[in-house]
């Protein structure tokens, strides 16, 4: 009774926040709006007995991912407003409706085929993060390594891209750009020379 | 009043369409990468409905990836987002052409 009460509030709730995301003008509304419903997700994944992976939601989306965001939005003048062209909603609204049947499809069709069997069952006994902990690292220890040095590549590129004169790139200048550019960069340097 | 394993299905079905509409109608780069998050998250509910309505812990271990994934996603992007905001002024889609062809 209370896990359908606690599931209709919160998918109320995340529906919600989600649609003010995907359909307001301010980047800060649908900032805050999608902080939010990402919190609202992590009770699901709390009322499905996923507990370590609500906290990860928790902590990794509104801690990490929402902080960037926020850090990001400093660049940006995100008060002038783009004009999002509506070409045809109604394509727009079939295509939706239709990959999200293909996508419920996908998830049903094992549920259709008989019986399935756990590759790594649910252990009772234990707690959720001790079994996720003993799986992580015996039977997706490879996985988790690549991940771990993906997430490297991927700060070593944030840090690469936001770093100071990337805003110049040789293939979108011309040719005298890039001389006087190089020259500038000489005089500078034989000036440091001399001191 | 029993929640099933179809329930969260529906659920995610729902949640991942709201993040398509994202995708197709934004023109703003910033506000695409929110609806992508979206689609992420829609995702990962199934993943986990899956594995608690059949006892399977692979399912949260496809969500953690999924999370990692995402994670990795928002700082490469942002940073070219930047790289290109720095240079042209501006985060619309439709200008982001360089090649005339």
């Amino acid at each position: 009774m209370f896990e359908a009460i606690a599931f209709y509030l919160f998918a109320a709730l995340t529906i919600a926040m989600f649609t003010i995301t995907v359909m307001t003008s301010q980047a800060l509304y649908a900032l805050t709006a999608m902080a939010a419903g990402m919190i609202f997700i992590s009770a699901f994944f709390f009322i499905l007995g996923a507990d370590f992976l609500g906290v990860i939601q928790i902590i990794v989306y509104t801690g990490a991912v929402m902080a960037l965001y926020a850090f990001g939005m400093m660049f940006f003048d995100t008060t002038r407003t783009i004009v999002e062209k509506r070409e045809n909603p109604r394509t727009i609204f079939i295509l939706g409706v239709l990959a999200a049947t293909l996508v419920v499809f996908i998830f049903v069709s094992p549920i259709i085929s008989t019986h399935i069997e756990a590759y790594y069952p649910i252990n009772a006994a234990m707690g959720n993060s001790e079994t996720i902990g003993l799986v992580l690292f015996t039977k997706f220890l490879v996985p988790f390594e690549v991940a771990a040095v993906m997430l490297l590549v991927a700060m070593i590129a944030g840090i690469v891209l936001a770093g100071k004169k990337m805003d110049k790139s040789l293939t979108l200048m011309a040719e005298e750009e890039i001389a006087l550019m190089s020259a500038t960069q000489a005089k500078s340097e034989t000036e440091e020379g001399a001191h | 009043m029993e929640i099933t394993l179809a329930h969260y299905l529906v659920l995610s079905g729902v949640l991942f369409s709201i993040g398509l509409i994202g995708v197709m109608r934004r023109k703003n780069l910033l506000m695409l990468f929110f609806a992508t998050e979206i689609l992420l998250n829609a995702t990962n509910i199934g993943f986990a409905a899956i594995a608690h309505y059949h006892g399977d812990l692979t399912g949260q271990m496809f969500a953690f990836f999924v999370i990692a994934i995402a994670a990795s996603e928002v700082a490469v992007g942002l940073g070219l987002l930047i790289v290109w905001y720095k240079r042209t002024g501006k985060i619309d889609l439709d200008i982001m052409t360089s090649m005339r062809g």
